[in-house]
């Protein structure tokens, strides 16, 4: 794997050095100076924006949590929350806390509440104007510290419905479990979610019994497999979701459409759960 | 992997002289042993795993009503749907419960006094009072069939979720509007 990347890594740096000097840039999310970059129309002109972001340090616990604002220049910032975020821990403030990795929104490492709703930083411009941005961790969450929520329940839920095929049965040609066309369409929408969290922690029902209930992406990844037409165990995944809890806690308020960064919706997975259960 | 990565920074370093970096750099990379500045100590599980329940039980609950879109949770359809409907179902038992004790207590909140009482208030209170109960029932009735709708796994696209509650908000108002004005 090392050697696969490192080779690509070298094909990139000798197409790159043909066009310019190959001096070891790094493409960054940030932007460092604006040398490097396009200048915009007015560089001339900063465009100042606060950014007011909850902090808690576990080295100090007996410290409320507190928020604390930072300034930035939008024009040499990148447009994206995300790139605020890293922009202030590589230039202002080290000490900031936050989970990140794929900048593109298939990792949902840096789901958190800006400006009152959960998304992805990696996937949520910065509104241009200078009113200040509000930045929490996800809503309801136990913090590690700042913006890094305790996942854990979440993931112990995750794993307690099963999310795995189940079968007994061996496929006819001893190959692969072949799916109709019809039958794979079911599981658009379904399979793209990357258990951001986001939904379960926009939701109140989740927020006051999360113990119990499973919250909207769980409930997801449940009608992902109930509805998977290769699963043997229809029945055993549904009388686990039979009680009053697990599921019917439910009570479509529907924040959790509203939130979903990638566009699914979690709340119509939900309500086909609860059809299949009454008929 | 650090072998790699180091014939890869040869390469590059073949392609123009850097300024950061001299060129005899891999060499000593592939001499040099790795240190790490930070020191770490040693601990067995079990101390790890009480060290990690006592952060645990310090952590803070991040904040979550007081900070989340209050059009989702203050004023979003489905909470307004539970206050009217306890409203109503509280005010029935309670009402209920008071014409049984009146009798005894000598209060008279019969059909006919009741009816004399609203007919002495001003014109102004007497609208008002009635929007204060038409526009709960309006709502609950209204809202309630949207959740009959959602039952069947039907309007759930994001777009009908945002503006059927605004529709709903609306139809709520005109119908308790209409009834104050016509009933």
């Amino acid at each position: 794997m090392a050697a696969l990347r490192s080779s690509s890594r070298l094909l990139a740096t000798a197409s790159r050095s043909a066009f310019k000097p190959a001096v070891l840039t790094r493409s960054m999310a940030t932007v460092g100076d604006a040398t490097n970059q396009a200048e915009p129309k007015n560089s001339t002109v900063s465009k100042m924006k606060k950014f007011q972001i909850y902090r808690w340090n576990p080295d100090q616990p007996t410290e409320k949590p507190k928020m604390q604002t930072y300034e930035l220049d939008l024009n040499k910032t990148g447009p994206m929350v995300l790139d605020a975020l890293v922009r202030i821990k590589n230039e202002i403030d080290p000490t900031l806390t936050f989970r990140r990795s794929c900048r593109e929104g298939i990792c949902g490492s840096c789901a958190m509440n800006i400006n009152g709703t959960n998304t992805l930083a990696c996937l949520c411009r910065i509104p241009t104007d200078t009113a200040e941005m509000k930045v929490y961790p996800l809503p309801h969450t136990y913090v590690v510290k700042d913006l890094v929520p305790d996942l854990t329940h979440f993931y112990k839920q995750y794993k307690s419905i099963k999310p795995y095929l189940q079968r007994d049965t061996p496929s006819p040609d001893g190959k692969e479990y072949r799916q109709s066309k019809a039958d794979r369409r079911k599981l658009d929408g379904l399979y793209e979610c990357i258990l951001c969290a986001c939904c379960s922690t926009s939701c109140p029902s989740y927020w006051w019994n999360q113990e119990e209930y499973l919250g909207p992406a769980i409930l997801l990844q449940s009608y992902r497999w109930i509805i998977d037409s290769r699963d043997e165990r229809l029945s055993e995944r549904k009388a686990a979701l039979d009680n009053s809890m697990s599921l019917y806690r439910c009570h479509t308020i529907l924040n959790c459409t509203r939130t979903c960064p990638k566009g699914l919706n979690p709340g119509l997975a939900i309500a086909e759960i609860k059809k299949e259960m009454a008929f | 992997m650090n072998v790699s990565r180091v014939g890869v920074r040869a390469l590059q370093q073949g392609a123009k002289p850097n300024v950061f970096f001299s060129q005899n750099l891999p060499r000593v990379a592939i001499n040099a042993i790795q240190t790490r500045p930070a020191s770490t100590n040693k601990i067995t599980e079990n101390d790890a795993q009480s060290l990690l329940a006592a952060q645990r039980r310090q952590r803070p609950i991040s904040p979550h009503l007081q900070v989340y879109d209050p059009t989702q949770t203050w004023f979003g359809g489905s909470i307004w749907n539970r206050i009217t409907g306890s409203v109503f179902s509280g005010g029935l038992y309670i009402f209920g419960a008071t014409y049984l004790a009146a009798p005894l207590l000598g209060w008279h909140i019969e059909s006919a006094s009741i009816a004399a009482a609203f007919g002495s208030l001003p014109l102004a209170v007497k609208g008002s009072l009635k929007f204060l109960l038409a526009w709960p029932f309006a709502f609950h009735s209204i809202n309630s069939m949207r959740h009959l709708t959602w039952d069947t796994a039907k309007g759930f696209s994001k777009k009908s979720v945002m503006s059927g509650g605004y529709a709903i908000l609306g139809a709520s108002v005109v119908s308790a509007l209409g009834m104050v004005l016509f009933f």
